[in-house]
Parts: structure tokens; sequence; C-alpha cells
């Protein structure tokens, strides 16, 4: 399930059932010279939410759309920062504790302008893609609830300089 | 015909992932969510939801937004991932 948007062969959307290797992925978008920056993100499943315990993770989406907003989301990000890479990959399917679940890549000539893209793409990414976390824990299933704090930290983006 | 798709939360609560709605009388997606919600209790608490997110032909939508014949509609919570 790769998506390539637009004929920018430096920016790769993936959304994918196998987990996916940092240093592969590092490798990939770190071979220009002239970027000074690398920034990357990992998202792991984490053994607690909300004070409660959890086993394991279930993430469902949407098909076709997810990937056409992870896609405009690079997009976007190209638009506001001079940057060199993009990469998004987001697993979807059933993941055990610790599990990587999201990957983002970017790189730049400096690092300001990778840090600040790194952080719009997990901050949209959370509150514009379609996927749902299912969280399996002793007491049962329990869906996910969206945080106002993650809908706040997008909607900051709106108001800062590029 | 209109395509509906249901999501999460909402796929899991309705028991349906995807139904087929007439398009005759639907303009808007506050109409396909009412005729939706008119099928029974359950329906209608479902969609009636605050939360409820819509997105037409896969594109996040507002609550007037057109919708016609042959249009892929969805309906689902807040997302989540990340």
């Amino acid at each position: 399930m790769t998506v390539t948007a637009n004929s920018n062969p430096r920016q790769v959307v993936r959304v994918q059932t196998a987990d996916f290797s940092v240093a592969d992925e590092y490798a990939a978008i770190a071979n220009d010279n002239s970027d000074g920056a690398v920034v990357t993100f990992a998202g792991k499943v984490r053994d607690f939410n909300d004070g409660s315990a959890v086993t394991d993770l279930t993430l469902e989406h949407y098909p076709g759309m997810t990937e056409a907003v992870l896609v405009q989301l690079a997009e976007q990000a190209y638009e506001r920062w001079p940057l060199n890479y993009v990469t998004i990959i987001h697993r979807v399917g059933r993941m055990e504790l610790g599990e990587q679940i999201v990957f983002i890549g970017v790189t730049s000539m400096h690092r300001k302008a990778a840090f600040a893209a790194c952080e719009f793409l997990i901050d949209f990414l959370k509150t514009k893609a379609p996927f749902w976390k299912l969280e399996a824990g002793e007491e049962g299933n329990n869906w996910v609830e969206a945080r106002d704090s993650d809908e706040q930290a997008a909607s900051m983006w709106n108001d800062d300089a590029k | 015909m209109i395509q509906v798709l249901f999501f999460a939360q909402v796929r899991e609560l309705l028991g349906a992932a995807k139904v087929e709605v007439a398009a005759e009388g639907i303009t808007n997606t506050e109409q396909l969510r009412e005729a939706l919600a008119a099928k029974d209790d359950k329906w209608a608490k479902v969609l009636s939801s605050d939360k409820l997110l819509v997105a037409v032909n896969q594109t996040m939508s507002a609550w007037d937004a057109t919708v016609v014949d042959g249009d892929e509609v969805a309906f689902f919570p807040p997302v989540t991932g990340g």
C-alpha cells in the first residue's frame, strides 16, 4: 500500500500492517549531503491510557481516504518549509505493547524547518487522518477517545508564522 | 444510490460497515444522516452524537455538504491515530 502523490520521489506515504525499520527509513532519507538535518519520530504502543492497563492495540483506518489525507499533509509540509525528504508510515491492524505504530522522517538544510515540519505532521496526523485506536485491556476493549489537547496542538499551527 | 460507510465505534455500535441509501430526497450530509437516523432508536442515538464526523468522497466535510447519487459518504467518530 504505497501512494506516491505526484512525481516527487522524495515524498513517501505508506499505510501498512507490517512493521518498519527506523534504521532503514533513516538511511533512505539521509543520503543527500545538502541536508544538514534529519528529524525522525516514531510512535509506539504504550502500556497505559488514562490510567488503565493496555495489553494490545488495534488500528482501524479508512482505506483510500487515509492515504489521500497523508499525502495532503506531506504536501502542506512542503509548502510551509524548505524540505527535501518527507516520509510518513502508519501501521494498521493489531499491535503488541512496545511495537511501533507510526514513523515520520523529514530532512532539510536546517534543523528548525525539519523539527517544525515533523511536529506539524504528527499534530495533523492525529487530528485529520482517519485512523482509530481500539485498546484491549483487562477490562475489555475500549475505543480511544479523541483528546482536546491534540486538536489544540493542530490548531496552533494555523496562527504560527512559517 | 449513495454508498454509506461506517468506521470504528460507529461501525461497531450500528453493527454495520456499509449500507446503500436511495439518493431521492437527499441533497446534503445532514439529510443523509437524518434518513439513516430514522431507521430505529439505535441508529438515531449513534448518529445523533455531536462528535460524529462525515466525509464525502473521502474528503472531510461539513453537515451541509452536497451529496449526490453515486457519492461515497462515511460517518465516523473523531480520529485517534498517530
